[in-house]
């Protein structure tokens, strides 16, 4: 089991290296210059080309990479060419919020999904699951920046339950923390919630068929036992697979949650970096983006496991 | 051959059956799967519950304990009482109350029937978690006694095992201790043995005689193995159809079946008497094994591992228009070999010649030309033809990729169907239209299309009920007399072998460990194991089609050893 955790760490490298390769590449090929963008309109020739000398533009593509992967291994992930702060510094500052925003989400989605999936699939074919499947197309057809405004409407301007908008951090008190983050917790979930759901209740029906459940009952087991005792383990693989990806599409998904709700978190940072052509958030950005995923896959590969005594590495 | 002949008639009915009528939910006017049956168990008795697949006897059993799918099946009238319980009318609760405690069930596939993620002795505890108050420490050590009872080695460390890590048998085990560690008055056994090897079959039925003898349990036993009836049943119930045809003690219905149905079903039992030997039609042969050698695994990053040797130095020959049987238990390697031969498996070592052809090295490119001389029958017909596809494409896409032009290959077709005994216009169904065994003969048909020197047939009719299984093992002698080819024939079950086969090769462990005319090794075994294998075949002294003790004169010499 360790050796197959050290493996699949070690096979993350390689991944990471190839993402590295091709971000370097996407971004210096593409047309647009950094630096015109950087000296404004009205620079001269001779401002642009000394702008580009600091940036280290003029140098070859392979010195320029081996620098850049030089700096990325220490950690030093560059200066942002807008701002001119340590872009490891504002990815510090602005992951709190995302990360904190994408949990919360999470924790949601599987709470409703799951005991929504399972119960759709215990009475298949009857009203309950009707519901429950009406829900989920509901969820995934309506956009997202809807959702936002009608709880907006509903919480906050309605019923005055909680603030419009903003972020406090939870080291700034639970309590604040939690009435900024539910409303854009509930607006992303809303899709998961669907997805999860779905997943569950297909992965239970399946799991519903089997042999062992019929000899469950037959043992007298109580329905809730065969349910979430019996079926739920057997059913989880393909759930947390969603979940997994779930989990790591939120955090590149919350650009327009963030917008709406007015967070400072990474998903606007990533926007401003585009239409800024600011290369080394960009990077960064991306680079961060395929860590967490392979990170997440990593968890869950390694999850199943636990769930299913069948898989052994 | 002794039958048991105990009378229970003084004893105490356990449950009791009174015109049960079971059909497709909210269409009570179609045409009923149960069909107004009468059934009476009584305290200790054994009860045979025997028919082909559709009888409706599992239906029977899982009325009884109250878990028939009620989207699809549904009591539509009569009564089933647990003594003077109405189970029929009880709620959830009460049949909850009523299961493991009072009845209890296991079923066929030990495979399947355990939860793979919950440890067994967990699975085994859960039942006395749900229907008695004992403490957890308490409930272990009685779980513990009861894996002791049933014969289980080592029982704190099978406790903690998880269903996979565990043999069939053992599995089975585990499903017995489950169901009777409440002492339940009635078990039903939902043809508990069918998935199981024979010397492990043995054991269990012995198992289950042991545990009702103890504890004076009725047994409803569901099986369609006329040869485990004979050696369990007090009394036997016929089912077709929803229906019961016929019911007797075993000795009666054994020695003087009254309807024609029984006696057609008792016809369809094969005997272990070998057929009499065929003159071999030629000396030449189509197919010449020599060393074959199939290890799996092995290597590894990390470690070295030695790898599993599925088959060891095998080899044999076949002559046109013989038929070789390769029998074995589960794990022998049997299957291995075939799929060596098909090479649908690439082999370790060894020689592969086929038609004059070295085989067993050829790249997967050149292999392509030589396929047409190989053609295989899988044991599941319902999982082997595309269910997509017409029953004429399947039949035709052999022949075409092989260049027959596509008229040609349709006449073909329409012939082949003739030859296996379907309409002709059943070429444009697809295989769900048909019953199992008929999808074995499309199996068959397309195999044969392909007018191949050897013909594997793997496990081909172990998923079919004897009558069926009977017209396919003559439809298969049919093909083979009228094209001559020789026949690779796989198969666990002896009787079936004794059938079709004229030579005999066993298995065991992936070596080969006898060899020869059927006759000289089913009449004459020289080693251990088939003569085990012999021994525990059930009713092997009982010639069912005659209705009498197998005659001496041809009864094997190994069997009464």
């Amino acid at each position: 089991m360790l050796v197959y955790i050290l493996k699949r760490v070690l096979a993350t490298i390689p991944v990471m290296l190839i993402v590295a390769i091709f971000v370097f590449l996407l971004l210096r090929l593409t047309p647009g210059d950094p630096a015109a963008i950087l000296a404004g309109d009205a620079a001269t020739p001779a401002q642009l080309e000394r702008i580009r000398d600091r940036l280290g533009l003029n140098d070859p593509l392979l010195t320029q990479f081996f620098t850049w992967i030089g700096q990325l291994v220490r950690g030093d992930l560059g200066v942002s060419l807008l701002s001119n702060t340590s872009v490891a510094g504002m990815l510090g500052d602005r992951l709190g919020p995302t990360i904190n925003i994408a949990l919360m989400t999470i924790t949601i989605s599987v709470l409703l999904a799951v005991p929504m999936g399972v119960i759709a699939a215990w009475r298949h074919r009857t009203w309950v699951d009707f519901l429950v499947m009406s829900f989920s197309v509901l969820g995934f057809s309506v956009p997202v920046f809807v959702i936002g405004y009608i709880l907006i409407q509903i919480f906050a301007i309605e019923l005055r339950w909680v603030p419009v908008q903003g972020y406090k951090a939870p080291s700034e008190g639970i309590g604040p923390f939690f009435s900024r983050a539910i409303l854009p917790s509930l607006t992303l979930a809303t899709i998961y919630v669907a997805l999860i759901a779905r997943m569950t209740r297909a992965s239970m029906l399946e799991v519903l068929g089997e042999d062992y459940i019929r000899t469950a009952r037959a043992k007298g087991v109580r329905e809730n036992v065969v349910l979430f005792r019996h079926a739920l383990r057997n059913a989880a693989v393909p759930i947390l697979t969603i979940i997994g990806t779930g989990f790591a599409l939120l955090i590149s998904g919350v650009v327009v949650t963030e917008s709406v709700f007015n967070i400072p978190g990474i998903g606007r940072l990533t926007v401003d970096a585009i239409l800024a052509r600011d290369y080394p958030v960009i990077q960064a950005m991306i680079l961060l983006t395929a860590g967490i995923y392979v990170f997440v896959n990593l968890l869950v590969d390694v999850s199943y496991s636990f769930f299913d005594p069948r898989i052994r590495y | 051959m002794q039958f048991k002949n105990k009378d229970f008639s003084d004893a105490r009915e356990v449950l009791n059956v009174r015109n049960l009528r079971i059909g497709l939910t909210g269409r009570p006017n179609a045409k009923p799967v149960i069909d107004g049956i009468d059934l009476t168990i009584r305290a200790g008795e054994t009860h045979c519950l025997v028919g082909e697949s559709g009888s409706g006897k599992s239906v029977t059993s899982l009325a009884a304990m109250g878990l028939l799918p009620k989207s699809a099946l549904e009591v539509q009238g009569g009564s089933i009482t647990l003594d003077d319980f109405e189970i029929t009318s009880a709620s959830h609760s009460q049949m909850r109350q009523l299961r493991a405690r009072r009845i209890a069930m296991i079923f066929q596939e030990p495979m399947t029937a355990l939860n793979p993620v919950l440890r067994v002795g967990e699975q085994i505890m859960e039942v006395l978690n749900m229907h008695s108050d004992l403490s957890p420490s308490e409930a272990k050590k009685r779980t513990l006694d009861m894996m002791d009872q049933v014969h289980l080695p080592d029982v704190n460390r099978i406790f903690s095992a998880f269903p996979h890590q565990l043999s069939g048998g053992q599995r089975q085990r585990i499903m017995i201790a489950m169901a009777l560690i409440l002492d339940p008055d009635l078990l039903i056994a939902d043809e508990p043995t069918t998935a199981l090897d024979v010397t492990t079959q043995l054991q269990i039925l012995k198992l289950i005689a042991e545990m009702q003898e103890r504890h004076g349990t009725a047994v409803l036993f569901i099986t369609h193995d006329m040869g485990v009836v004979a050696e369990i049943a007090d009394t036997v119930t016929v089912m077709q159809q929803g229906q019961i045809v016929e019911r007797a003690p075993i000795a009666e219905l054994l020695t003087n079946p009254q309807k024609e149905y029984t006696r057609t079903l008792l016809t369809a039992v094969p005997n272990l008497t070998p057929r009499p030997a065929r003159a071999a039609a030629s000396q030449s042969e189509v197919v010449r094994v020599a060393g074959l050698d199939m290890t799996y695994g092995g290597g590894g990053f990390f470690r070295r591992s030695e790898g599993v040797r599925a088959a060891q130095d095998v080899s044999f020959t076949i002559q046109p228009g013989r038929t070789l049987g390769i029998v074995g238990e589960s794990g022998s390697g049997k299957s291995t070999v075939a799929r060596a031969i098909m090479r649908l498996i690439d082999p370790t070592a060894g020689s592969v010649n086929v038609a004059g052809t070295e085989i067993a090295q050829l790249s997967r490119r050149q292999l392509r030309d030589h396929r047409k001389h190989l053609q295989i029958v899988f044991q599941d017909p319902y999982r082997s033809l595309n269910p997509r596809w017409t029953v004429a494409r399947s039949l035709c896409e052999g022949p075409i990729n092989f260049g027959v032009p596509r008229a040609e290959a349709m006449r073909h077709a329409a012939e082949l169907m003739e030859l296996v005994d379907l309409p002709r216009d059943a070429l444009d169904r697809y295989p769900h239209q048909f019953s199992g065994g008929q999808r074995q003969r499309i199996a068959i048909a397309r195999a044969v299309a392909m007018k191949p020197d050897l013909l594997v047939a793997d496990e081909a009719v172990s998923a079919l009920d004897v009558s069926v299984q009977a017209q396919v093992l003559d439809l298969l002698d049919d093909i083979q007399e009228r094209f001559g080819v020789a026949m690779l024939f796989i198969t666990h079950d002896l009787r079936v072998a004794a059938q079709i086969c004229d030579e005999v090769l066993v298995m065991q462990r992936g070596e080969v460990v006898e060899y020869g005319p059927a006759g000289e090794v089913l009449a004459n075994p020289r080693h251990d194991y088939t003569r085990n294998l012999i021994e525990a075949a059930p009713g092997r002294h009982w010639d069912f089609a005659n209705y009498r003790v197998l005659d001496s004169a041809t009864m094997t010499t190994g069997a009464t050893a």
